[in-house]
């Protein structure tokens, strides 16, 4: 470092290779040592940059409005849910006769057939892991707002399932599009894709955004140390 | 840049304040707050990332032009490629979601991928960085949860489960390649560490 050093006690500032000491309180933060971190690229600016030097994001502290975006997004994608489990999923024609399933109609067809596995996977992907989710982030947002005393480490690990799994609910679309391309008019049957299907793909990127909106820096920061 | 942040990170979960180091071969440097890994790169890293990418480029590409999946029933054949999967779901009034499951599944596994081959190339041969390569690997960092092509894979199969009754369904070589890329996507997200592509990128 040079002869410069930011407002900072040097000894406070620690790169380590070892996982997860856990004398959080003598961590200096980037905020505390009147910097801002960028989420791209780590690198640390000033306080008041508006666009990280090195990548061109956009530089916040904490996430504007704390908490609101995670809300909105969460409302959207709970909207979302309730049509995308009322309406057919998928219609399948078969000599004149129409036959509409639901997520959860389809799924329980798979395991009445005797195809448990599948139908768990499917029941999982679109039924667990979105409510999951759906809990998951209120919990997280809760436990911002209302300035919980969690194990912050836990919340953090509760966060990541949510990033890493969130996108696996799109498993149903999938199916819905291959099924659809395969068996199409011509055939005994034909496949067609039924409202559901563009309801519940919003209702995943919605709450995909509301997860990416959260600011995991608000899991640490001390009470008082929050709104930005 | 500042001089005197120089040397300076910030973890991007939890805002510590630590010394941008650079791992030893086989470690990774970790927050010491959260614990988050904060570096896992070491010298080849950049070479695995750019075979994967220019893999991924190569194979998503075929991958297009060869069918998908075949189906016999009834007397009659007809064959599939992953466009007409977009297609389908997408037909009428809800080609919105068509245009989406086409981003999904290949337009933006394949965006990463060309993103991150024009970024790296040029570092692995010694050049200065091209214009515009900090916002292309941006642009691949903040695109990785919408690359899907892995999901598409699991999405396939579950899908050949619920037809198997109906028809006889042919796994063409498209089918085959996706099951690659899927591997490689994933692959292709280990092997990136973004601080080391960072400090590279200066």
């Amino acid at each position: 470092m040079s002869s410069t050093q930011p407002p900072t006690m040097p000894e406070e500032i620690i790169g380590t290779t070892k996982p997860r000491p856990a004398h959080d309180a003598h961590v200096l933060t980037a905020r505390r040592a009147g910097l801002v971190g960028c989420t791209v690229c780590g690198q640390v600016s000033h306080r008041g940059t508006a666009h990280c030097p090195r990548c061109g994001s956009v530089l916040h502290s904490r996430a504007p409005g704390g908490t609101q975006q995670v809300w909105a997004w969460l409302l959207a994608g709970l909207v979302f849910y309730i049509p995308a489990n009322l309406y057919p999923m998928l219609i399948t024609r078969t000599l004149g006769q129409e036959m509409a399933s639901t997520i959860v109609g389809g799924a329980l067809e798979l395991i009445e057939y005797g195809d448990w596995g599948v139908g768990i996977i499917v029941l999982t992907a679109s039924v667990g892991i979105p409510i999951g989710k759906f809990i998951a982030i209120t919990l997280l947002a809760l436990a911002v707002d209302k300035h919980w005393k969690l194990d912050r480490h836990r919340l953090l690990q509760l966060y990541e399932i949510v990033e890493f799994i969130g996108r696996w609910s799109m498993i149903d679309i999938f199916v819905v599009a291959v099924l659809s391309a395969l068996v199409q008019l011509g055939f005994v049957a034909s496949i067609s894709p039924g409202p559901a299907a563009a309801c519940f793909a919003a209702s995943v990127a919605f709450t995909m955004l509301s997860a990416r909106a959260f600011d995991t820096r608000m899991i640490w920061d001390r009470i008082g140390e929050q709104s930005d | 840049m500042e001089s005197d942040l120089r040397g300076l990170t910030a973890c991007h979960i939890c805002d510590a304040l630590c010394r941008d180091e650079t791992p030893a071969p086989g470690q990774r440097v970790r927050c010491p707050r959260c614990g988050t890994p904060l570096r896992t790169g070491h010298a080849r890293a950049i070479d695995q990332l750019l075979a994967i990418s220019l893999a991924v480029l190569v194979l998503m590409g075929t991958a297009l032009a060869l069918p998908f999946l075949g189906l016999e029933g009834g007397g009659l054949a007809q064959e599939a490629t992953v466009l007409d999967a977009a297609e389908a779901i997408g037909s009428g009034r809800a080609w919105p979601l068509g245009v989406a499951v086409g981003a999904l599944i290949f337009a933006v596994p394949l965006t990463r991928a060309l993103a991150l081959c024009y970024v790296l190339l040029p570092l692995r041969h010694g050049h200065p960085p091209r214009p515009h390569a900090r916002a292309a690997f941006r642009l691949a960092i903040e695109l990785r949860p919408w690359s899907m092509a892995e999901i598409f894979v699991i999405g396939v199969a579950v899908a050949l489960v619920k037809i198997a009754g109906l028809a006889t369904v042919q796994l063409e070589p498209a089918f085959w390649i996706f099951v690659l890329l899927g591997v490689l996507v994933t692959l292709e997200d280990i092997a990136l560490c973004r601080r080391s592509i960072w400090t590279m990128l200066g």
